[in-house]
């Protein structure tokens, strides 16, 4: 709590982070709300292809005519949504598995990170393949059951695939820092001092790995971005008519070619996603400055 | 420490045999089958072909067949490139990807480290705002989007290199900087995050205090644990790059390993598959061993059990 609000004050006092924070409210309010308020449907097709920018069509239009405006919006949703989870997987399962091998160490450090090692090496590709062959027929009954029909199953089980993946790296390097913090003095003079174990990794060491976490989550979030549009251009991830920033980014530069360069279908899309990426990085590194535990506030 | 070495690269061969082994379980149970093409196949010459490729019988018995190959070294048949073993496939084209993929992450370690250290040392300055800027689009921009750029500009418009193709030295700088844009922006941005926590604490202090050069300072001292995050990092990514990637490798025409691991199972081709995860999980087991070892090199402070 003491946290956020520093957070919070830092934000306030730099410009750049105040203009980069209500930049991604206003972009989450409008993927959320503004999707149905643009004046065309995201997946409506129409004859008027390939527009370049005007006034009625803001970004302009794709191949098939839809409102490129409303689909960069309409792909927001599905981008925000996929980096806000593999964030939340990186961090809670990445953080606190890589944290556990290396504070314990010895042979349950080596069969963690075995794990990972086979986790790491298993080909995704395939086992999306398999997992979309068998999980989807009964994940749509599911689905259905439960009434979910916003979202097409397909999505749950990139999320699933992504959440299986997304925070393997995360824990070998948070475990490789708790191999150097856990020697330092101040970690054996708590635990004489009778600190439980738990209290040391909430206390001691997260604290000084928060860092190197918002380091290396503002690194995973556009991996997560692109792998999502790998996976969607093999055709196993977002399929049309859903839209990803990732998929109409591949949309787009499908189109390059020497005659016509439809420069808005790669620019706008590609250029959102660029600054929100950009906004979250600088938010990264206030958060970091906030929760650093040697430095109070911005220098 | 060599004994734990050696132990480590024991416990290898189980690792090793559960990623196969559960890589073998997924291709069987993937939909459809390596023969499956438009044409009918009539069913004696199918159990011919499922004879030929040791694909015949129940599960248990491919599966007991394949690893009994495996034990002779004997990774199989592409049954996508008829008639040529896996391990002739890999032979041919991993050492290709290898001088690739090594090339593009020294140059990687190199700029990122050196570009790292610069953002560290200019913190909150614009010199750091713009060499993040940098590596955030290094990281955010799709790698066939860049290859195709960097082709126009420098292989079409400037005519400075080759445009695609294998075998000549400058043929490999255009597909090796390209393939090492994303690593030099991650690298860099690990460092200067490692750089950040160091440069405050006592040892860097004193070091400054010695009237040693900042130069000295942040490269004899201050990196030397700021490092270790990169070490972690390049583990896995050293094994992803030594063995290939399928949109440099594919846009610049390299006969490299890299295609494979896509194309081998979208054309269900179990043991080319099996084959090239093998491979990988070798690197990859290997990469580790070394940044563990790494890691108790540069910080003493780490222990090895």
């Amino acid at each position: 709590m003491k946290a956020l609000l520093s957070f919070y004050l830092v934000v306030r006092r730099d410009p750049l982070l105040s203009v980069c924070a209500i930049f991604l409210i206003t972009l989450i309010v409008l993927a959320a709300w503004g999707v149905e308020h643009t004046g065309y449907a995201a997946t409506q097709i129409s004859s008027a292809s390939l527009q370049e920018p005007s006034r009625t069509h803001w970004f302009g239009t794709d191949i098939f005519g839809r409102d490129l405006f409303t689909r960069t919006l309409y792909g927001a949703r599905f981008s925000l949504l996929i980096a806000a989870v593999a964030t939340a997987i990186s961090l809670f399962v990445g953080v606190s598995y890589g944290m556990i091998s290396g504070y314990v160490g010895g042979r349950v450090d080596n069969v963690m990170m075995r794990l990972i090692e086979i986790l790491y090496a298993l080909p995704t590709l395939i086992l999306v393949i398999v997992l979309v062959a068998t999980l989807e027929a009964p994940m749509t009954q599911l689905m259905q059951g439960l009434g979910w029909t916003a979202i097409p199953p397909r999505f749950v089980l990139l999320f699933v695939f992504i959440g299986l993946t997304e925070w393997l790296t995360m824990a070998r390097i948070i475990r490789g820092q708790v191999l150097v913090l856990r020697q330092q003095a101040y970690i054996q003079a708590s635990f004489a001092l009778g600190q439980s174990h738990l209290q040391i990794l909430w206390r001691h060491l997260l604290p000084n790995l928060s860092g190197i976490i918002l380091v290396y989550l503002t690194l995973t979030l556009p991996a997560v971005m692109l792998d999502e549009s790998f996976l969607s251009f093999l055709g196993l991830g977002v399929q049309a008519p859903y839209a990803s920033w990732g998929t109409l980014v591949s949309e787009a530069a499908g189109l390059i070619n020497p005659i016509h360069s439809y420069w808005w279908m790669l620019l706008f899309p590609g250029g959102l996603m660029a600054l929100t990426l950009l906004a979250l990085n600088f938010l990264g590194d206030g958060l970091r400055d906030a929760l650093d535990p040697r430095s109070c506030g911005r220098q | 420490m060599s004994a734990i070495i050696f132990r480590r690269l024991l416990a290898a061969i189980p690792v090793l045999f559960i990623i196969v082994s559960l890589t073998f379980v997924l291709m069987h149970n993937a939909p459809g089958s390596p023969f499956s093409t438009e044409r009918h196949i009539p069913a004696p010459i199918m159990a011919e072909l499922e004879k030929k490729y040791h694909l015949h019988g129940s599960f248990w018995r491919q599966y007991g067949d394949y690893l009994g190959d495996l034990v002779h070294g004997d990774l199989g048949l592409s049954t996508q490139y008829r008639n040529r073993t896996v391990n002739e496939i890999i032979a041919q084209s991993l050492p290709v990807s290898m001088v690739l993929g090594s090339l593009a992450y020294s140059f990687a370690l190199f700029a990122g480290i050196t570009l790292g250290g610069l953002a560290a040392v200019r913190h909150h300055k614009a010199g750091d705002r713009w060499l993040m800027f940098a590596a955030l689009l290094g990281i955010s921009i799709p790698n066939f989007v860049l290859a195709l750029l960097f082709i126009r500009v420098i292989a079409i418009d400037l005519a400075l290199l080759p445009v695609a193709g294998w075998g000549s030295l400058d043929q490999l700088i255009l597909p090796a900087l390209c393939l090492s844009v994303p690593f030099v922006a991650s690298i860099t941005r690990l460092t200067r995050g490692g750089l950040l926590e160091v440069l405050r604490l006592d040892f860097v202090r004193t070091a400054r205090a010695k009237g040693l050069s900042e130069t000295a300072v942040l490269f004899r001292h201050a990196l030397k644990v700021a490092i270790l995050p990169v070490i972690g990092y390049s583990g896995p990514a050293i094994a992803g790059v030594l063995t290939g990637s399928i949109v440099v490798e594919t846009i610049f025409g390299i006969p490299g390993i890299g295609p494979f691991f896509v194309n081998s199972v979208l054309n269900r081709d179990p043991f080319m598959t099996c084959g090239v995860v093998l491979v990988f999980g070798l690197f990859l087991i290997l990469c580790n061993l070394v940044a563990d070892i790494l890691y108790f090199v540069v910080d003493r402070r780490v222990t090895m059990q």
